[in-house]
């Protein structure tokens, strides 16, 4: 009885939001990735978007490596953005804006673009994908980015950085 | 892969997508502040996200190959998602992590976070670009050493 009530408010505790959301979407991002590559074989992952798409401007021979990619990508990523909208509008209620200052997205933005390109993916394609396929290297890189991540987010809530 | 696409290719990469960002919509990752939440141990939530999406994807991994040889749409082996393991790895990684905990944002959450009508979250796309951008001009620059391997991440 006493037990339960703990693991109760442990519960509680750890997940103020309940779990229901987090996991029915992460099934939903998993089933999403499913989908692709029942199809075509492709273990899809978003970070190469970035850099396929600049193959469209720039002739870089870093860049031009992804141009057989390049289309189904921009699909791809549109599909993202629409299925997203799908849920704002007929769960949301509307459109949502962070309330994270633009200098802290603009300059994470700039890091989570050098990050995932040089460590060969990113929260999908290391972190689903390659998870998925119980590969070392993904399993070592998720490793990476989240403790490192954990240690950055704490830093930034004890420097009193908010929002 | 390019060429005579099967008229379907596209359409499964987009319904693929379509239920991706809807996924990362209703998990609420699109939203920075429930992913700082979650690395400032706030709101533990996201694991089930994270390990949901690894498990369903994981299930497909392993038991598709058994089942099929090659995908119907591309012709191409079934295979794992498999890179080669260096420092790279490593270093990006850790940078991806800074940038991560920062801003609370990474790619595919980011696109869904446009959708979800985040239009402030354009700060981290722009960033986003700009850094790929950087990374590999200068990664051009240097001996082209490495070997192609064009896939997904």
């Amino acid at each position: 009885m006493v037990a339960d009530l703990v693991s109760l408010s442990l519960t509680a505790e750890l997940f103020p939001n309940g779990i229901y959301r987090y996991a029915v979407g992460g099934l939903l991002v998993g089933l999403g990735a499913v989908v692709i590559y029942v199809g075509t074989g492709i273990a899809a992952g978003a970070s190469t978007f970035l850099e396929s798409t600049l193959s469209y401007v720039s002739k870089q021979s870093r860049f031009q490596r992804y141009r057989s990619s390049r289309d189904w990508r921009i699909v791809f990523t549109v599909g993202i953005v629409l299925g997203a909208a799908v849920y704002a509008v007929v769960w949301q209620g509307g459109t949502w804006t962070t309330d994270v200052q633009p200098w802290r997205l603009l300059v994470g933005g700039i890091l989570v673009g050098i990050g995932t390109r040089i460590g060969k993916g990113c929260t999908s394609g290391h972190g689903v994908c390659g998870v998925g396929s119980a590969s070392r290297t993904s399993i070592v890189g998720v490793m990476t980015f989240l403790v490192v991540a954990i240690g950055t987010a704490q830093l930034v809530q004890a420097l009193g950085v908010t929002p | 892969m390019d060429g005579n696409r099967h008229p379907l290719f596209m359409p499964v990469i987009f319904v693929g997508g379509l239920i991706f960002g809807f996924g990362l919509g209703f998990s609420h990752m699109a939203r920075p502040e429930v992913v700082l939440d979650f690395l400032q141990f706030d709101d533990f939530g996201l694991v089930f996200v994270m390990f949901g999406a690894a498990i369903v994807s994981g299930i497909a991994f392993a038991v598709v190959p058994r089942v099929r040889d090659s995908a119907p749409l591309t012709g191409d082996v079934y295979g794992r998602r498999l890179k080669s393991f260096d420092r790279n790895v490593l270093i990006g990684g850790a940078i991806f992590g800074v940038g991560w905990g920062l801003s609370g944002i990474c790619p595919g959450a980011a696109y869904a976070s446009l959708g979800i009508g985040n239009v402030t979250i354009l700060w981290a796309i722009v960033g986003m670009f700009a850094g790929a951008y950087a990374q590999g001009v200068w990664r051009s620059q240097r001996a082209p050493r490495e070997t192609a391997s064009i896939d997904a991440d």
